[in-house]
């Protein structure tokens, strides 16, 4: 498992506000690797810096390093769409566009130019099937994705979001606004998408973290606490916060 | 919540109606909201039925596509329908790109400082100027400055600028109001901006966009006062003219001239069945521009 994603010293700036406070990290590759916290501790917004998705929020200003597959990406030579056709992501809420459910998978290779119908109906097809949709919608693919459940919405999404190959899946709290059996669709989804991508998720549930992940990362006020092996982590903390975070005493 | 049970014995229900005066004015909105939806909406099919059922009976080809006439009884509406749709469909075409274009900028591009906010509150201030002032404002650059005289091509484009500020609110308006996790998950796929507004905000915005396009096009096709003055009160007297500097009197200022100024004996009964052509050529336009939004909805429902 070689290093994927490299931080090094990373601080970040909303105006004046100090969000994250000299992280760093590597991300191994082909596993799956959660930030764990409070609200408000930085996890999400380390997420976003990873496809540049705080670019778009004024007042943000960083320094330090993001090095992803040995490339800066906060260098001049990168291309944020590139950028982010590699580093695909899935949000908090379901947000699927309000077309047809083949269209939604297709919008992101047809943002990248491909045009013919029998390259666009495969990749739909293996997009679906990645996120173990397929069967539940192959018969109404013309339908409106609004019309699929909370649950189908966000498997959909992540299909949307394979359709364009990335390499690596970001997930940001994808399960916090699912019912359990759903969430535990997603969390098996992620289980065998790791095999083919490096997952990098945020979540509020410590048990999700123990469940899912191969690492973990927690994060308190803007600083990385503990990084470690999942298993190590929830088993036998180094840091007192951490063991009180886990243990439920505060968060 | 007071307890009414009987003294037999019959346990009283905990769940009895409290009849309090929350309950009693509720009741009374209720009911006030239901007699003035209903008042109004008979009103307006009322008003609807009183215009079309005065001049569609009396409707032939010969009133619609004739020529008017001066003196004798019997004149048509030819020239002045057509100029109503000529020039509503020039004003549209310079107007929609352009107010499209403004409220995309504004919705999306324009800095959020105090330049922008002031923008702002003159586009709402142009949006509900009287329409007589862009008249004047027509006169102005068509009639004094360009020396052109009173011409199609200027009755279009005052009533472009009459419309520029409504279109520009509303595309603004429809616009901020997509979600913003649409435009995330656009980005997030490696869209453009101009990707994203191609294919998300604007089709999101469309039905909305699409609602004030028709507001615009009703107002425009009834519009009197910007016309007068800058595209007159007579026609060129012929049918299917499509020179943009003939005179363009359109059906709505023809209305006014045959009821105020003309001296044609069946004055009463032209104004009444323009009165219902202009009536039912609105309600024409409106769903001429939803019969594409409607089968697109079906399109992506089945």
């Amino acid at each position: 498992m070689g290093t994927l994603i490299d931080i090094g010293k990373l601080h970040l700036y909303y105006g004046a506000f100090h969000a994250l406070k000299n992280v760093s990290m590597d991300i191994p590759e082909k596993a799956i690797t959660a930030f764990i916290g409070p609200s408000g501790c930085g996890k999400s917004t380390l997420l976003r810096t990873l496809n540049r998705m705080n670019d778009m929020i004024p007042g943000t200003r960083i320094e330090g390093r993001i090095a992803v597959g040995g490339t800066d990406i906060y260098s001049k030579e990168v291309d944020v769409e590139t950028l982010r056709k590699k580093v695909g992501m899935v949000f908090q809420q379901p947000n699927p566009f309000p077309k047809s459910i083949y269209d939604n998978v297709a919008y992101g290779p047809r943002l990248h130019g491909i045009r013919s119908k029998g390259q666009l109906d495969e990749i739909v097809e293996t997009s679906l099937r990645s996120a173990v949709l397929w069967d539940e919608v192959k018969d109404h693919l013309k339908r409106s994705a609004l019309s699929l459940s909370g649950g189908q919405q966000q498997r959909l999404c992540i299909a949307r979001a394979l359709a364009v190959n990335p390499d690596i899946l970001l997930m940001d709290e994808a399960t916090s606004a699912l019912d359990p059996i759903s969430t535990l669709k997603i969390e098996e989804l992620a289980q065998e998408l790791k095999d083919r991508y490096t997952i990098v998720m945020v979540t509020h549930n410590m048990h999700q973290a123990a469940r899912v992940s191969n690492q973990t990362v927690f994060f308190l006020n803007g600083e990385v606490v503990e990084y470690s092996d999942t298993e190590k982590l929830f088993s036998n903390p180094r840091d007192q916060r951490t063991e009180d975070y886990i243990s439920g005493r505060f968060g | 919540m007071s307890a009414r049970g009987k003294i037999s014995g019959k346990p009283p229900n905990p769940f009895a109606s409290g009849r309090s005066l929350n309950h009693w004015s509720n009741r009374l909105f209720t009911l006030v909201v239901w007699v003035i939806g209903i008042c109004t909406v008979l009103f307006i099919c009322g008003l609807l039925f009183l215009i079309l059922q005065k001049g569609l009976p009396k409707l032939e080809w010969s009133f619609l596509f004739g020529l008017p006439s001066e003196i004798e009884e019997g004149g048509g509406i030819g020239p002045t329908l057509f100029n109503s749709v000529y020039v509503l469909v020039i004003s549209l075409v310079i107007s929609i790109p352009l107010g499209m274009a403004a409220g995309i900028y504004l919705a999306e591009f324009a800095p959020d400082n105090k330049f922008i906010a002031f923008v702002r509150i003159c586009v709402e201030g142009l949006a509900s100027v009287p329409s007589i002032i862009f008249g004047l404002f027509g006169i102005a650059i068509f009639v004094e400055a360009f020396q052109i005289g009173l011409t199609i091509l200027g009755g279009a484009v005052s009533l472009a600028f009459l419309n520029l500020p409504v279109l520009t609110r509303v595309t603004e308006e429809a616009i901020r109001a997509v979600p913003p996790e649409m435009k995330n998950a656009s980005f997030a796929l490696g869209g453009t901006h101009l990707q994203t507004i191609r294919r998300v905000l604007i089709p999101v915005a469309l039905n909305s966009i699409i609602t004030g396009i028709c507001l615009v096009a009703g107002r425009a096709f009834g519009e009197s006062a910007v016309i007068i003055l800058t595209a007159g009160v007579t026609t060129s007297g012929e049918m299917w003219d499509f020179s943009l500097f003939s005179p363009g009197e359109t059906l709505a200022v023809h209305l006014w001239y045959v009821q105020s100024e003309a001296i044609v004996p069946d004055a009463t009964d032209i104004a009444e069945k323009a009165a219902a052509v202009l009536v039912f050529a609105v309600l024409l336009i409106n769903v001429i521009f939803r019969v594409p939004l409607w089968l697109n909805s079906r399109k992506t429902r089945t």
